[in-house]
């Protein structure tokens, strides 16, 4: 070969060019994810204008709110002062009057601090419950919320609380006694029935025999001054707790082999959740009262939370039968070959294994019992929405409706919502941990 | 040991009975039964001592009294002076309205969610997120009420459609009319009627129409039979695909049975579209739908919808890819794919929750009470229970009422449910 | 009263009222507090004001009963009610008084098992509508949309007047008067109707309250009054004095302001000084103090106190006395004699 150069061969490479701009950034983004076909793009368009629609009505409602006026009609006034007549503004004054009515119902002023304090110990009590990696001394605090909590929201002589906890102390005591010096079958009855005989006869006479030699205590606050965001969260709670350890005993029983304790479960699981909340609810209202003997009367408080936990623990029963199910059946074919008796089996290896798998199905139930607290209302309590039809029925705020509606609404979905995630969170955490 | 060598003593010993695991289990459940009992007894014991020393007695004699009160929704005749039993058969009746609408809207609104939620379009995967998350996350009584609050807040008042100035018209072709009390559409009448109902003319001058149960029974009969009809005509092709590996055309006779028998009955009835107008203070004739039904339906459907959504979400992440994958190398077009290897899979994770759902819709309909809709809690559990005072017997008789509903429903849908399952190893 | 010591400690946690039981004086001294059911809200009858404090005229009437029996009008519990839970409420025992415009009737008083003490207000059910509808009488309401409460006798009134008048309407049922002037005002329906008292309460509270009228048919007699269990007649005797002894001291010029000087010297007006307990033993009689009359009577002042302070022309309500007048004025309000 010659040394002609060869001019016509290029010899460098030439730069990339930009990539067409309908196949980069935001453009290929919206083309791709957006239009990609003709019904894609339809829909988005649809989407867009209900947005539009929406925003565009709603926007400026919110953002012209009125935060500072003391009633509907001084709201109005102002509206009409500053607008041009056209645009209409929430009133929210109605928020920043009631504010502390919609979160704490008729609870005294002075003594918002209690039930502040009563979450904050709960927060603490559940905890190590559901970050394992806090020091285990916290479930101390575990063991004395639900009395402290009581004992906080309610208030009266700290006596009554110690009584009532002196009691699982007897009965504790009584099971590691008679445990020792008699058998595990003494020591399991009478573990349930000294305390119950402690609770019925003594309880009483020791917690008014204290209070009048030390009377210690604070100012007791009556449930009928329970309401708003508050009671929704005390009768939640109450009920959610309490319904635990019934469920996992139902569950349990519906589980077993004893036909008989096996038939009661699923009747009582089945009718509880076969009728609404509501019926019960009316129950608890107009019913419970002639189950119960001639001449005691509950506060109506009170029937609802035992009413709702009854109706919580079947739920509860059946998300724990379900984690029940899940355990592998070398589980509880491993306790048996351990030789554990039943008791012993449940409670070391397959209550822990399901209670943990079902943690977030519990959650869950709880997240619907919360939201179904509002129901309340319609047996005259004051739940977030009794203490707004209660605010509608003041001079000032007659006739307000979608401030309220909206500040309750958020107040449930940023706790519902937070709720929902920590489960999410738990069963992702769950899966990884089993594979 | 000594218990190795010596033979077992016959007879029976008492302590058998706690240590035997023979006995123990029977000892075990006798005690259960007589604490249950004793509970059972206890708690009736107690009721029949405090209705006692009320002076009430205990009778369902007041379900055949004079009610005495109006219902404005009622699917079958009544008026104030029918008796208590019949107002909450008309009570029954709305209930199972609603929940029946509800849960074919709350279906279809979860299957279009769900699908649109997995969909690549971010705006409108966002957008059914939102809604999603909005709805389940607020009570579902804040929904009812501000659907209710919508609805009479901001659609125009009926007097608002009168006159040279009105405000507002009807739409639709002036057929369709939304108030604040509700929205009133066309009916159908009958100028053939075999219901024996008395036939009224809907507006002077016009022919005048029945309608009645008999006349739709006839209709929905017919439309039965044809459905049947269309199956067996299905059935002759499928016959003929498999024995020549041709299929004949059918579509022209499915279309046929479809809807001639349909068209022809509702020809010789003298079907008639009836169209509401405006009479004196509300619109009349057409059907009115209540605001209390449509705040009550839309919220329950939107609502449950949400939970539907998820559910079917899950349920086609549930089918694994190389489901679709082995599909498509068996060369199944990609409907084919979808109906013959993907819901079929899909579906049987979507239907125990779907269930559940389905009930929870049923139940949730006693919520009926915040925007004043006449189910069976309104009218049996309230407004009769008030008016004569039996809280114990209206109670009873509504908690089996919804206790069997639920029975019902379950039960119906476990049948289904284990006839599409797969049978397990 | 059989109740086991563990309700006892429970009552000493203030969460169980012991009650129903024969001796409802007994449990509400015991309790230190008075169970009184009162509406969910009724501007001027009975409602929470900003911070929580029950006002009203039916409140009045509780407030007063609480002075006589405890000598403190504030230990009162308002238990608030619907239409559909009051009676239970009552029964059941969960309320010791029920004081929220409950219309007397045979059946009420005979078969639910109640007892009504007297008439604190006569009432009528009427009927309001926009003045913009252009209707003056309750015959040209054929074909009307009617918000109406449930549970109470006014939906059975309609139901009978309607039906006499061989008219038609459309009942939309509602829970509380809350709910129902927000229909009436939304125009969800053509009339909102319940007792008359209650239909000016609610007109006071609206923004353009000339823009409503009431027609003027009055289609039922409504005497509201207080009720009790069916079986207590101490109680009972109690309720039903501490509201004569109201209307007595209101007859005979016995204010909040001036029972207590006139209850320190005693006039030369026999009945006011055994109204007050200076003389005689009524107060005995009923097993409460001498002095609980004057008590009730500074709860809330007397009868016209209460009823002007609350629904009287002067305030946002403007009621006229009518048929609430006294005897001596033409109307009905009337008490059986102090002696």
């Amino acid at each position: 070969m010659s040394d002609t150069p060869v001019t016509y061969v290029r010899k460098e490479m030439l730069g990339q060019k930009a990539p067409p701009t309908s196949e980069v950034g935001p453009v290929r983004w919206v083309r791709e994810n957006l239009f990609s076909s003709p019904m894609n793009a339809f829909l988005t368009i649809l989407s867009l204008y209900a947005i539009y629609v929406v925003v565009s009505h709603v926007g400026p409602w919110l953002l012209n709110g009125i935060w500072d006026a003391e009633s509907l009609t001084e709201c109005r006034e102002i509206i009409a002062a500053t607008g041009d007549g056209h645009h209409s503004a929430a009133c929210f004054g109605v928020i920043s009057a009631r504010w502390h009515q919609l979160v704490f119902g008729y609870y005294p002023s002075e003594l918002y601090w209690r039930p502040i304090l009563a979450l904050v110990v709960f927060l603490v009590g559940i905890s190590p419950v559901m970050f394992p990696s806090l020091p285990r001394k916290l479930y101390i605090v575990t063991l004395a919320a639900p009395l402290l909590c009581f004992w906080l929201l309610w208030g009266g002589s700290i006596w009554f609380p110690v009584s009532i906890a002196l009691g699982f102390g007897v009965g504790v005591v009584a099971h590691k006694l008679l445990d020792e010096n008699v058998s595990a079958l003494a020591a399991i009855i009478g573990a349930i029935v000294l305390p119950l005989l402690f609770w019925l006869y003594l309880a009483g006479p020791i917690a008014s025999g204290l209070d009048s030699v030390i009377p210690l205590g604070i100012e007791f606050v009556p449930s009928r001054s329970f309401g708003g965001f508050m009671l929704s969260i005390v009768i939640g709670l109450s009920a959610i707790v309490i319904s635990l350890p019934l469920g996992i005993l139902l569950a349990l029983a519906r589980r077993s082999d004893l036909f008989i304790i096996k038939t009661c479960a699923v009747v009582f699981i089945e009718v509880i959740r076969g009728i609404p909340l509501i019926v019960w609810l009316f129950t608890a209202q107009l019913l419970l009262n002639y189950f119960l003997p001639p001449g005691s009367s509950f506060d109506l408080t009170l029937r609802v939370i035992i009413m709702v936990t009854l109706f919580a623990s079947a739920y509860i029963a059946e998300v724990i039968r379900g984690g029940l199910a899940a355990l592998p059946k070398g589980q509880y074919e491993g306790a048996d070959s351990l030789g554990l008796n039943y008791w012993q089996s449940m409670q070391l290896i397959i209550l822990p294994q399901a209670l943990k798998i079902s943690i977030p199905g519990i959650v869950n139930t709880f997240i619907g019992l919360f939201k179904d607290t509002t129901l309340v209302v319609f047996i005259g309590l004051f739940d977030p929405l009794g203490i707004a039809s209660a605010i509608r029925a003041t001079t000032e705020w007659n006739g307000i409706y979608w401030e309220l509606f909206l500040f309750i609404g958020i107040m449930f979905f940023i706790s519902c919502f937070s709720m929902g995630r920590y489960s999410l969170y738990l069963e992702k955490k769950l899966q990884r941990e089993h594979r | 040991m000594s218990t190795l060598t010596d033979p077992p003593k016959p007879g029976f010993r008492l302590s058998q009975l706690i240590y035997d695991t023979r006995y123990r289990s029977i000892t075990i459940q006798v005690i259960a039964l007589v604490l249950i009992v004793g509970a059972l007894w206890w708690l009736v014991n107690n009721t029949v001592n405090n209705l006692n020393a009320l002076g009430k007695d205990f009778n369902f004699g007041f379900l055949s009294s004079a009610a005495g009160y109006d219902i404005n929704q009622t699917l079958i005749e009544y008026n104030n002076q029918m008796s208590h039993g019949r107002a909450a058969m008309v009570g029954i009746l709305n209930t199972l309205l609603v929940a029946f609408m509800g849960c074919v809207s709350a279906l279809v609104i979860g299957v279009f969610v769900g699908v649109l939620r997995l969909s690549k379009n971010w705006v409108v995967s966002r957008l059914m997120a939102v809604y999603v998350e909005g709805f389940r996350n607020v009570p579902l009584l804040i929904w009812i009420l501000l659907i209710g609050a919508v609805m009479s807040e901001s659609m125009p008042q009926p007097r608002d459609f009168r006159g040279e100035d009105a405000t507002t018209s009807m739409i639709l072709g002036d057929s369709v009319a939304v108030t604040n009390r509700g929205i009133w559409i066309p009916r159908i009448g009958f100028t053939n009627s075999i219901s024996g109902e008395e036939a009224v003319a809907p507006i002077e001058g016009a022919t005048p129409v029945a309608s009645g149960g008999a006349d739709w029974l006839l209709v929905l009969g017919t439309f039965a039979l044809s459905l049947i009809a269309m199956r067996f005509v299905r059935m002759r092709a499928d016959k003929i695909q498999h024995a020549t590996g041709e299929r004949p055309k059918t579509w022209y006779q499915l279309m046929g049975l479809f809807f001639v028998p349909v068209g022809i009955v509702l020809f010789a009835l003298g079907a008639q579209i009836v169209t509401p107008y405006l009479k004196g203070f509300n619109f009349t004739e057409g059907t009115h739908l209540r605001n209390s039904l449509i705040a009550l339906w839309v919220a329950l459907s939107l609502y449950t919808g949400a939970f539907i959504a998820e559910i079917v979400r899950a349920g086609i992440l549930a089918v694994s890819k190389g489901q679709s994958e082995a599909a498509a190398a068996l060369g199944l077009r990609p409907n084919r794919t979808m109906n013959l290897v993907i819901l079929p899979q899909a579906l049987r994770v979507i239907i125990p929750p779907l269930i559940s759902q389905f009930l929870n819709l049923t139940k949730n309909s006693s919520l009926a009470i915040a925007v004043g809709y006449m189910d069976v809690r309104a009218t049996l559990g309230g407004i009769t229970i008030n008016q004569t005072g039996r809280e114990l017997e209206g109670m009873l008789l509504m908690g089996a009422f919804y206790l069997a509903l639920s029975l019902l429903i379950s039960g119906g849908m476990n049948y289904y449910n284990r006839s599409t399952q797969l049978a397990e190893r | 009263m059989k109740k086991t010591v563990f309700f006892g400690a429970l009552t000493v946690a203030g969460l169980v009222a012991g009650a129903a039981s024969a001796a409802t004086l007994d449990d509400v001294k015991a309790r230190g507090s008075l169970n009184c059911g009162v509406t969910t809200g009724l501007v001027g009858f009975a409602a929470p004001d900003a911070d929580g404090n029950w006002q009203g005229f039916d409140v009045g009437v509780c407030r007063a009963v609480a002075a006589a029996v405890l000598g403190d009008p504030d230990a009162v519990e308002f238990v608030p009610t619907t239409g559909q839970t009051r009676f239970t409420a009552l029964a059941s025992g969960e309320i010791d008084l029920l004081a929220r415009n409950t219309t007397w009737t045979m059946s009420r008083d005979v078969d639910l098992k109640f007892e009504f003490v007297g008439v604190n207000y006569y009432d009528g059910q009427g009927f309001l509508v926009p003045k913009a509808l252009g209707v003056t009488s309750a015959t040209e309401l054929d074909g009307a949309t009617v918000c109406i409460q449930t549970g109470t006798t006014t939906e059975l009134n309609l139901a009978d007047y309607f039906r006499t008048n061989g008219i038609s309407y459309e009942p939309v049922p509602i829970e509380t008067n809350a709910e129902g002037q927000q229909q009436y005002l939304a125009g969800a329906c053509d009339v909102y109707t319940t007792d008359a008292s209650g239909l000016a309460a609610t007109r006071a509270t609206f923004e353009n309250p000339g823009d409503h009228v009431l027609l003027p048919e009055i289609i039922s007699k409504e005497p509201l009054g207080p009720l009790v269990r069916h079986g207590d007649n101490e109680w009972g005797d109690i309720a039903r004095w501490t509201l004569n002894a109201l209307i007595t001291a209101e007859e005979l010029g016995v204010t909040a302001a001036n029972a207590a000087e006139l209850s320190m010297e005693p006039g030369n007006n026999p009945e006011i000084n055994r109204l007050l307990g200076t003389e005689g033993e009524l107060g005995a009689m009923l097993g409460l103090e001498a002095d609980w009359a004057k008590k009730a009577i500074m709860a809330g002042g007397n009868y016209g106190e209460l009823f002007e302070n609350n629904i009287g022309e002067n305030t946002a309500i403007a009621l006229a006395r009518g048929l609430n007048a006294q005897w001596t004025d033409g109307g009905l309000i009337y008490s059986p004699p102090f002696r």
